[in-house]
């Protein structure tokens, strides 16, 4: 097997970005179907690693390495374990569907549009197989720039303010990060993430290597978003447009988590577990961005914001599984909880992307028709829009954690894991499942579907859209993720196999 | 002869600056390729400099009574000139056939400056640094004040005259109050000398020290001592700016470099505390004033001035001795010197190209550019970036290797504000980016920007080369690398 499929998987799209290029500006069409087939071809190969990965043992697979920059020491370093093999398929599976979903969306500027886009694969690929410090961040920031620019030419009315506010607030945590990761260098001698993470840098100075893992957990907290890092998304996300939106909710705010998990927890674990455990900084911000950013969806009217801020809620389940993996080393050790945590955490990674990209493409869809966010402009759609409402009642009741669906099953993990180790955090924290519930049914379902249809009310609103029922293409789109809702929710193990050896490894490497 | 052979590159270029302004006064009609005969010059002069650092050993020598070292380093530096020159060559033919009927001696003046350049760098005598200096500083007043029917561009000149004798005058009072105590003015001498020099003497040093940095600090553009900058990069014809920008602000590392690290090693205490405050107060004035500007010359003005504060963290960082890793400083002063001039001098081609179709430097008229020029606009995306620092430009290597520097040596404050100071550069960076891209055009019929041959090279040339060490940084580092050989004592 000497084929480099990560390295085909990552830079596809840059290739097909180059075609893009190519192919002159009036021919929308064909730049449109070019992008989106040829997508394919990264989301087959992803698919073909997710079932050729070995869940055990948790090494790292399908490795290449190439001499970069041998000047400082920094290699081409790719890899994937059964962790970084989901993230993959969730990568190349929404970017294919955004691409395809933007065939019918997109209108305006469509070359600079699929460029800008397929550039943004390359980085959020690049940095789920990365195993080199710089390369690493090379694709952290790669990502940053077309998101930037999504966000700033295709956006809603704020978009400059949000745009620049997502850059900045990312530039400062990367910053941060970058320091870090030299230090981390100038430490160990080495860029190789599992080598420095095996010489356990600043070993001896309990101090310095704080100093350290600060920078990276301020770098990473930045982009998960925990709170009180929090406070681009709501507007990135809700200004974004649809796509961007799937894309910032679905993968990039992963990016931030998946750093914890692979970097972060094995570099420091002493760190990790001092600051989860004796001084609990990291749970009380976990469990705070829980129930904070639920009870803001409680008071959200704006549909899209609401779905903004449950994503720093259910992100935080992710932190919350995370943190009492880490703090087990220092509570004693009950190594099986902190690796279903663990398992949690990076379950919800894949679930929360699926779900909450299927979220925000249903909000588009419905923003498409009516042109306002606002729920109180709807109400009673059950009835007009039906199939709409179906996959919105499948969606919302999977983010809120209903059994048989996907969010249920990384959800019980957290919790499961976060009490045996750290039990008043998974107290507080489960109040979020009810906000949540709350928000989901009150809110979302209650009042934008039942109910009478006011057509009067609409037409004020929406000045005289029509309202049909969705069409071929977003049917198209959101089947996949339903599938894959029902799927996972019924037979989690699809997912799990590929975790637990990693989470296991993990643990058993403190 | 083999003296004569290592100074063929100065020689090329000076001969070119007679060449030029010969036959401009000989009065043929046809000056249309006069600009050609400087460009062939400096481009002459940059492959024989890039011959003999690649194919001929040259060591490190005094030559000419101890008046100029002869080292990779000075070598290093003439490339920069030649790069240099040809760039602002490229950048200067559409625009000045525009605003001046005196082709031959702005062409010469330009090569002269770039001559002068490389003269600073082979210095090794504090009596040629000042020659110099001198030379460079007076050929940049003659540029800055070249279109003399613009009032603004004789004021930028004016200032920048009076601010820059004062600080030549400050300059040689140190270097007399040097060449005072140890009785001598070469710079290898001068370091012996100060190793056995009279304790009662030995207080003099550091009046020279900060009066030295006042002059270099004046070329650099460092603040305090930026306040010429940008009033002169506002009223100079934009390739003088563009000239000053990256030529001036490389000639004055040159030096510092030099002399800080021949003459004045056993001192390093001492300039280390005046260069990290010079270094703090640019990046910081330098970025904050930065986001407040509308016109993009002024923009690129404060924004080289806190470039100079991030490259003078390298030379801060320099320990004593230390060349065996690549973040020992220097080779982070000179990378980062390398991808500002691609960078820079990339953006000054974009604004050049903008000014000869537009007239305007107001950076909301670069609104809706992407639509009027993708060529112009993207490339000015890359240079914007690899300004900021962002991974897959040649800045984030220059940004990487002076933070590794200043993290090596444990000067974890500094490079904290440096951090800090890189987000904020992002903000008027962006926002350059942002009127490109999302304003939209307020005249949606406003034509499209047609790109002279000479301009689209200069912006092709400056867009690969700064992609190109964004990615494939290793033989950059590496050309970099086999550059710091210093005549030292």
């Amino acid at each position: 097997m000497n084929f480099p499929v990560l390295s085909a998987i990552t830079f596809v799209p840059l290739l097909i970005s180059v075609i893009v290029l190519i192919i002159p500006k009036s021919k929308e069409n064909l730049i449109r179907w070019v992008s989106t087939i040829l997508s394919l071809i990264p989301l087959g190969l992803a698919i073909y690693v997710y079932f050729v990965v070995k869940a055990d043992p948790a090494t790292m697979q399908f490795k290449e390495e190439y001499s970069w920059i041998p000047a400082i020491d920094v290699f081409y370093r790719m890899g994937v374990d059964g962790l970084s093999a989901i993230m993959l398929v969730l990568t190349a599976l929404l970017s294919t569907l955004c691409l395809y979903y933007s065939i019918y969306t997109i209108k305006e500027r469509v070359k600079e549009y699929y460029f800008l886009f397929l550039l943004l694969q390359v980085g959020m690929t690049g940095v789920f197989v990365s195993l080199d410090f710089i390369f690493f961040y090379v694709f952290w920031e790669i990502g940053l720039v077309p998101m930037y620019l999504l966000i700033g030419v295709w956006g809603g009315e704020r978009r400059i303010y949000a745009s620049i506010k997502f850059f900045l607030y990312t530039l400062a945590g990367s910053m941060a990060m970058l320091l870090a990761i030299i230090a981390v260098y100038l430490n160990t001698g080495t860029f190789n993430i599992l080598e420095a993470a095996a010489a356990q840098p600043f070993a001896g100075n309990f101090t310095v290597a704080a100093v350290a893992f600060w920078a990276f957990f301020i770098g990473f907290a930045i982009k998960v978003p925990i709170f009180p890092f929090h406070t681009w998304l709501p507007d990135a996300h809700t200004e974004a447009p649809t796509t961007g939106s799937v894309i910032l909710a679905g993968v990039l705010l992963k990016l931030g988590a998946y750093g914890l998990i692979r970097i972060v927890l094995p570099l420091f674990p002493e760190q990790f577990a001092y600051f989860s455990y004796e001084v609990p900084i990291i749970p009380i911000l976990a469990v705070i961005s829980i129930v904070y950013g639920a009870l803001v969806c409680m008071a959200q009217w704006d549909l899209k914001r609401l779905i903004a801020y449950s994503s720093v809620s259910h992100m935080g389940y992710v932190t919350l599984g995370v943190s009492a993996a880490a703090a087990s080393l220092h509570a004693g050790g009950d190594a099986t909880s902190a690796i279903i945590g663990l398992n949690g955490a990076s379950l919800q990674l894949f679930t929360h992307g699926i779900i909450t990209g299927g979220l925000f493409f249903l909000v588009g869809m419905i923003y498409d028709r009516a042109h306002t966010r606002q729920i109180k402009d709807f109400g009673g759609l059950g009835a007009k829009m039906p199939y709409y409402y179906g996959i919105m009642m499948v969606t919302g009741f999977a983010s809120l954690g209903l059994p048989g669906l996907a969010g249920f099953w990384s959800e019980l993990f957290v919790f499961r894991g976060t009490f045996a180790i750290i039990p008043v955090f998974a107290m507080i924290g489960i109040l979020g499942l009810v906000f949540t519930a709350a928000y989901i049914l009150w809110k979302v379902i209650q009042h934008v579907f039942l109910g009478e249809f006011d057509q009067e009310k609409w037409d004020t609103a929406t000045h005289n859209a029509a309202i049909t029922d969705l069409a071929t293409f977003e049917k198209v789109t959101m089947w996949p993720l339903v599938i894959l809702m029902v799927l996972i929710g019924l037979y989690p193990s699809l997912i799990t196999r590929l975790l637990n050896a990693v989470s296991t490894a993990l643990i058993s490497n403190f | 002869m083999q003296t004569f052979i290592f100074l063929l590159p100065q020689l090329i270029l000076f001969l070119s600056v007679v060449l030029v302004f010969s036959v401009d006064l000989m009065g043929s009609k046809e000056k249309k390729w006069l600009p050609y005969l400087a460009l062939a010059g400096a481009l002459l002069s940059l492959a024989v400099s890039i011959f003999l650092f690649g194919w001929v050993d040259i060591g490190e020598k005094s030559v000419l009574g101890g008046m100029l070292a002869l080292d990779s380093f000075s070598l290093f530096f003439q490339i920069f000139a030649s790069l240099v020159a040809t760039m602002v060559i490229l950048l200067s033919m559409a625009y000045m056939e525009l605003k001046s009927p005196y082709q031959g001696e702005f062409y010469s003046f330009i090569l002269l400056a770039c001559f002068s350049i490389s003269l600073l760098a082979l210095s090794s005598d504090l009596v040629m640094v000042f020659i110099a200096f001198e030379l460079l500083s007076i050929s940049s007043y003659i540029l800055t004040g070249f279109l003399r029917k613009d009032p603004r561009s004789s004021e930028a000149a004016i200032k920048y005259f009076l601010y820059g004798s004062m600080a030549s005058a400050m300059m040689l009072y140190g270097m007399s109050l040097l060449y005072g105590a140890t009785s001598s003015t070469n710079l290898v001498e001068i370091a012996r000398g100060l190793a056995g020099v009279d304790q009662g003497l030995k207080w003099v040093i550091y009046p020279a020290i900060v009066m030295l940095v006042v002059g270099f600090g004046f070329k650099t553009a460092s603040a305090p001592f930026h306040q010429w900058s940008p009033d002169a990069y506002e009223g100079a014809p934009t390739p003088v700016t563009a000239f000053l920008a990256v030529g001036s602000i490389g000639a004055g590392f040159a030096i510092i470099v030099r002399v800080m690290l021949t003459a004045l090693p056993d001192f390093q205490i001492n300039w280390v505390a005046i260069l990290t405050g010079l270094s703090i107060v640019s990046m910081t004035l330098g970025n904050f004033v930065a986001i407040s500007q509308k016109n993009i010359k002024r923009l690129l003005a404060y924004s080289g001035i806190a470039h100079a504060g991030y490259i003078m963290i390298g030379l801060i960082s320099w320990e004593s001795g230390v060349f065996d890793t690549v973040f020992d400083g220097i080779s982070g002063v000179l990378v980062y010197l390398l991808v500002y001039l691609a960078a820079n001098l990339g953006a000054f081609a974009v604004v050049v190209a903008f000014e000869n179709k537009t007239g305007s430097n107001q950076i909301e008229d670069y609104a809706g550019l992407i639509k009027r020029s993708p060529l112009l606009a993207g490339a000015m995306v890359v240079f914007l970036l690899s300004l900021i620092g962002i991974p897959g430009t040649g800045g984030f290597v220059g940004k990487l290797l002076v933070f590794g520097a200043a993290l090596r040596v444990e000067y974890y404050f500094l490079a904290l504000i440096a951090i800090i100071n890189s987000v904020v550069a992002g903000f008027y960076y962006l926002n350059v980016i942002r009127y490109m891209f999302f304003q939209p055009l307020d005249e949606p019929d406003r034509e499209g920007i047609e790109l002279p041959v000479s301009l689209s090279t200069a912006v092709i040339i400056a867009c690969v080369f700064t992609l190109l060490m964004g990615i494939l940084a290793q033989p950059f580092i590496q050309f970099v690398q086999s550059s710091l050989g210093l005549v030292t004592s």
